[in-house]
């Protein structure tokens, strides 16, 4: 069974006057354990996408079965409840809490999860070991460079335990070293530990470290393609 | 939703990082309890006082006095001859079913000497119904007898003080004092009193029989006669009936016909006390009042506070969300932090109005009494409008949507 499977998801912002139709029917499947890239122009949608993925939001129609439960129509607590439970966000800006410590942090998804506090700081410090954050579990946001910050968000988004990981922009911010640095990390995570990792990136250095492209484009997919083919591609576009 | 105790410790990891925020809003809540801690207190220890010199004047006391008061106005001048008698105190006793006691009353100031000792004191002169009437027991010795005030005895009751400064720790009863001269016997010790509502030693006093006062003590040039007579009606009931006997049988006496005539009057001092405390109690209402407003300004000023929070901490509560926080995590969260700021204000709040009351108590001379009631009241009082006042901003960072909280700049 797949992990994932959309079917004509169409997102409509209604703003009174005009109705912007950020997604216009997309259908993908993905199992388990993949890595996918999903790029395209900026507005094309990839955002929409991201957030009715991670049950941020719910699609104006179509369906969306996660682990083989349909999750479009549920309600606000239900999909806070998937949330916690099947998905670990991270974003271009980070979005730690400011002024609390990386153990803190990481330990927030466990809180809401009703994990009692001394194993809260078991799995988070274990979390953040696997990030290569030892030592630096009391340093809070400010104290902490771009790339580590990062570290911290993907600590937290693997510390529940959850198959899946939605990386919006997640380099967006980050210089090319840390970004090959994060992108590792992500790749370690999905080759060791099978999670299945979704990300949106702009730059094909970073999308190279997927297995599977998804672009979109005006709010439809105009192109699904495993990374091997691509890469021949672009190979045999640098050859001519 | 998750434990409450997970609940509590966020909200107060919350309030800790932000601890100048979290001052600046308990504030109010501090500054609304104590200001009814310290007006309850001050209120109450107004009432109190005035119900300390009810019971030290006497309960159920009428006090009738010599020459008019209530026609034009005019009391008689001091060289005037007093109209009230000895006998009529007798008459008022005897004859008045709702009088328990009528004692003819006559002060002065003396000299007292006893040994090389002496102090110069109040005196008092009465038939021995005093001691009844102000409800201020013998610590030894005897009352007077009516052998005494027949006889115009050269006996004496001392007050406390009295019997400090002359005979320091000796004991006084049976020994001889001068009084202006006179040698006067010792049979009686009041039982301390100490001060009254106004701040005047009541222990310093001496009584004597009234008619040994006048006779031998004073030297009054209108014997049997004085300005005023205590009386102690039977019952708190049937105060104004003594009020209304004693009226229908001076005027009989002294022939009177109509009200403006009367060369007497007739004060009832329990009504005028207990107005004294009723308008004391409406103030300390007033107080009340005044400071349940501040503490309702304290809960406004809390929401305020609360809801610029939730607006400045849009993105930490889309984080929460991503990360699977429920609506009622949120609303939970931020009604915690509302309600732990208000206890803790509550708390700060009773310090502070309880050390305002001690301090005003000491300096301007207010007795203040900090009731447990008050105390309750206040708590009580903080711990509902942090509940009230939290709500409103709780609800709205709970109603939030994740995306838009997320985007939040
Ligand atoms: N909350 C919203 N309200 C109205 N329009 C929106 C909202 N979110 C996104 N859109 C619109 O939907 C389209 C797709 O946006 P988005 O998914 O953020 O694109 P991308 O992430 O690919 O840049 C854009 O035209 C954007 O303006
Ligand atoms: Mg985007």
């Amino acid at each position: 069974m797949a992990l994932i499977e959309l079917r004509d998801i169409r997102k409509i912002y209604d703003l009174g006057e005009v109705r912007v139709e950020a997604l216009r029917g997309v259908s993908l499947s993905m199992e388990k354990g993949e890595f996918v890239a999903v790029m395209g122009p900026s507005g094309s949608g990839k955002s929409t996408l991201m957030n009715i993925l991670g049950c941020l939001d719910v699609p104006s129609s179509g369906s969306y079965l996660l682990d083989g439960r349909d999750v479009s129509n549920m309600g606000k607590d239900d999909l806070a409840q998937v949330r916690g439970q099947f998905i670990g966000f991270v974003f271009q800006g980070f979005n730690l809490l400011s002024r609390t410590s990386a153990l803190e942090n990481v330990e927030l998804p466990l809180l809401y999860m009703g994990v009692p506090r001394q194993e809260r700081a078991k799995r988070a410090l274990d979390a953040l070991r696997l990030v290569g954050l030892e030592g630096r579990e009391h340093h809070e946001p400010k104290q902490l460079s771009g790339g580590q910050q990062q570290r911290v968000a993907i600590a937290r988004a693997l510390v529940g335990g959850a198959p899946l990981i939605l990386a919006d922009e997640p380099t967006g911010n980050l210089d090319t070293k840390t970004s090959d640095e994060i992108m590792d990390l992500f790749e370690n995570l999905n080759r060791t530990k099978g999670i299945t990792i979704i990300l949106v990136t702009h730059e094909p250095d970073v999308a190279r470290y997927s297995r599977r492209v998804v672009t979109v484009r005006d709010g439809l997919i105009v192109s699904d393609e495993p990374m091997e083919k691509r890469t021949e591609i672009e190979k045999e576009g640098e050859c001519a | 939703m998750i434990a409450p105790s997970a609940i509590l410790g966020i909200a107060r990891k919350s309030l800790r990082t932000n601890k100048m925020r979290s001052l600046l809003t308990a504030l109010g809540i501090i500054i609304g309890v104590a200001a009814v801690v310290a007006m309850f207190a001050i209120g109450t220890g107004a009432n109190k006082k005035v119900a300390e010199h009810i019971s030290s004047m006497g309960s159920n006391l009428l006090i009738v006095r010599s020459g008019s008061t209530t026609s034009g106005g005019q009391r008689m001048g001091m060289g005037a001859t007093p109209s009230l008698t000895f006998a009529d105190a007798e008459a008022i006793q005897k004859e008045c079913p709702a009088v328990a006691l009528a004692d003819p009353s006559a002060s002065g100031a003396v000299q007292v000497v006893y040994g090389n000792m002496n102090w110069s004191t109040r005196s008092e002169g009465t038939n021995g119904g005093l001691l009844a009437i102000q409800e201020w027991p013998l610590g030894a010795g005897r009352n007077f007898t009516d052998s005494d005030i027949r006889s115009s005895a050269k006996v004496c009751i001392l007050g406390q003080t009295v019997v400090t400064n002359l005979f320091g720790d000796e004991d006084p009863v049976g020994k001889t004092i001068r009084v202006k001269k006179v040698p006067v016997t010792v049979v009686g010790v009041l039982k301390k009193k100490g001060n009254n509502a106004m701040g005047q030693d009541q222990d310093d006093t001496l009584l004597l029989p009234i008619t040994t006062a006048q006779k031998r003590i004073y030297g009054s040039r209108f014997q049997g006669r004085v300005n005023m007579i205590r009386v102690k009606a039977a019952s708190e009931a049937e105060i104004a009936a003594a009020s209304e006997q004693i009226t229908a049988l001076l005027n009989q006496r002294h022939r009177i016909r109509t009200a403006e005539d009367a060369d007497f009057s007739v004060m009832n001092l329990t009504e005028i006390m207990e107005a004294a405390k009723a308008s004391t109690q409406a103030l300390s209402l007033l107080l009340a009042a005044v400071a349940s407003i501040s503490l309702l300004v304290g809960g406004i000023g809390i929401m305020n506070i609360m809801l610029v929070s939730v607006t400045e901490r849009t993105r930490e509560i889309g984080i929460r969300m991503a990360v699977g926080a429920k609506t009622a995590d949120i609303l939970f969260q931020f009604l915690a932090e509302a309600i732990i700021l208000s206890l803790l204000g509550g708390i700060l709040g009773i310090a502070l109005g309880a050390g305002a009351s001690v301090l005003i108590s000491r300096y301007a001379g207010w007795s203040a009494v900090i009731s447990p009631f008050s105390i309750i009241l206040a708590f009580g009082f903080s711990a509902a409008i942090g509940i009230f006042f939290g709500y409103y901003p709780a609800s709205k960072a709970a109603k939030l949507d994740p995306i838009e909280a997320l985007r939040y700049e």
